[in-house]
């Protein structure tokens, strides 16, 4: 655990104003309430661009305490980019303490994966979401795409996944994997891969989803039923790998190809740092 | 047919107005299982609304729409909330457009677009979609190893008989057919016009079909209606209507037919 930096006291504390926590957390209030199903949300402007993160940001934002430990992951790892810039910007507009160890953490922001660590009762887990409607390719009118929701009409997905079929001989759908929630509401993951998908089902942790260009926030709350859409003879199947990780011999983690040299080298490497340094 | 079967569809005084205009006006109809019905009319005479109003499409400012459905329980139509009339639109009712395009999903395959309403009546099970697909397809007289390419590369006759197959695979009891041939040339037309009459007699669909081409409404039709601005003008027999017309208008119709 890294020692807290000093709250700038230029800004009020996690950024936002205390109105907008306010209106964040009653959104997030019922998307809790309401599993899976898209609480519109009047979004702000956050000092980083859109696809960054916002959604998740603000989310972070209204939830974060004095007395949270604050984990930020971007596709698994710690030490990128825009899980630094995320975790420095939250420390120093609150000087909460901040974290890379899942176990110590109570609030999680991630971009595209959920830790390989399992998540306790307590914690929270935030979601950055690009874009949290799953038949957006599908159904171009907005309109129709939440009369199918409240319908709860989705045999459009399933469509796609019949025709992933008919020309790939499987679903070729690797990331952000459309799931029924408590056989309700049809929801995005974000863009999780397929691997990670199971995580969903029954976590103990929070789940919350926030996309910030969308202004939708969606929610699981803890022992949710999440099942990922699939047809009777090709059921969903996690994705599985060859060889175990270049670096810790994990054989049980999502891992990511890495070109090591200009010859094409190839290795593969757990995408959690955390979890690869524990091992 | 039998004088004891209870009517499938109960329209009475079915009454659309586009701002002081009439869609249609006051127009009663009643349909029993297995038979079909032509409509027919010059173009602007309200046929299509009518259809519209028909499929639940179009709630019209009076009248009442009585469907009933397998189970034998009689639905008011337009009282009906969303998701149940949703559900009898899936499973019990077939529209077909006059323009293929309306009617299918051009973004994905022909065997998809016919699969479409066996998933979203809740079938889970790829291969046997699969199966019903490719039958329907060899029903309707299309290719089955074409089940993978996109309708957009189907002539105007495949599409029109991709979007017949993709309403009949969910066994419906009634289907609303919106000029089906008119956009087709007329060896087309008159091999999908013996496709819908096969169809019809052997699933014994209750069938409204609308059209300008009275030759159609006599190859197709036991009964039917003629129209002319928004108002019924003649009802009957297909055969008693066209060979002794009684409305000016209808003789006028049947006068204009070429004879050959």
């Amino acid at each position: 655990m890294s020692d807290p930096t000093i709250h700038d006291p230029a800004f009020n504390f996690a950024y936002l104003d205390e109105q907008t926590k306010r209106m964040i957390r009653r959104s997030i209030l019922k998307a809790v309430a309401i599993p899976g199903y898209q609480v519109p949300f009047a979004s702000r402007e956050m000092p980083l661009p859109y696809g960054w993160g916002t959604g998740g940001l603000q989310l972070t934002c209204a939830l974060i305490g004095l007395d949270d430990v604050l984990k930020v992951i971007d596709q698994g790892a710690d030490d990128t980019t825009n899980a630094v810039n995320i975790r420095r910007f939250i420390a120093r507009t609150t000087g909460v303490q901040t974290t890379t160890q899942t176990t110590e953490a109570t609030l999680i922001q991630t971009r595209h994966r959920i830790p390989e660590t399992p998540l306790k009762a307590g914690q929270i887990l935030v979601f950055q979401v690009p874009q949290p409607e799953p038949m957006f390719r599908l159904e171009p009118r907005e309109t129709e795409r939440r009369r199918m929701h409240a319908m709860a009409d989705y045999g459009l997905m399933q469509v796609r996944l019949y025709e992933d079929i008919a020309r790939h001989g499987r679903v070729a759908t690797t990331y952000d994997y459309p799931v029924m929630v408590e056989d309700r509401y049809l929801m995005s993951p974000s863009p999780i891969p397929k691997f990670d998908v199971p995580k969903l089902d029954q976590s103990p942790a929070l789940m919350l989803f926030g996309a910030g260009r969308e202004k939708r926030i969606h929610a699981l709350p803890p022992f949710t039923r999440v099942e990922p859409l699939d047809f009777d003879d090709y059921p969903f199947e996690r994705q599985r790998w060859d060889s175990a990780c270049a670096l810790c011999g994990s054989r049980e983690s999502f891992l990511d190809e890495m070109i090591m040299d200009d010859a094409g080298a190839r290795q593969f490497i757990c995408s959690d740092t955390d979890w690869c340094g524990a091992q | 047919m039998s004088d004891l079967d209870p009517p499938l569809l109960r329209a009475t005084g079915l009454t659309v107005r586009y701002g002081d205009r009439y869609g249609c006006q006051d127009v009663s109809l009643t349909l029993w299982p297995g038979e079909v019905l032509a409509v027919v009319g010059e173009s602007g005479s309200g046929k299509t609304t009518l259809l519209r109003v028909l499929a639940g499409r179009i709630t019209p400012q009076a009248g009442t729409l009585h469907y009933r459905d397998a189970a034998n329980h009689e639905y008011d139509v337009f009282a009906l909330p969303d998701a149940a009339r949703r559900r009898l639109e899936r499973t019990e009712w077939a529209f077909v457009h006059q323009n293929p395009r309306d009617g299918l999903r051009m973004a994905v395959s022909a065997g998809a677009n016919t699969g479409e309403r066996l998933m979203a009546n809740g079938v889970r099970h790829w291969g046997s979609i699969r199966a019903s697909t490719r039958q329907w397809m060899e029903r309707v007289e299309l290719e089955t190893a074409r089940i993978d390419e996109s309708p957009a590369t189907f002539s105007g006759g495949m599409q029109q008989r991709l979007q017949i197959a993709r309403n009949l695979i969910s066994g419906p009891r009634l289907a609303l057919l919106d000029e089906p041939t008119s956009a087709l040339d007329v060896s087309v037309q008159a091999r999908l016009l013996d496709l819908l009459r096969g169809l019809t007699r052997s699933l014994g669909l209750a069938t409204v079909i609308v059209t300008h081409d009275l030759a159609v409404a006599r190859l197709l039709a036991q009964r039917m209606m003629v129209m002319k601005d928004g108002k019924v003008v003649e009802t009957g027999l297909t055969d008693q209507v066209l060979d002794d017309p009684h409305h000016p208008y209808t003789q006028l119709l049947v006068a204009s037919v070429p004879q050959g």
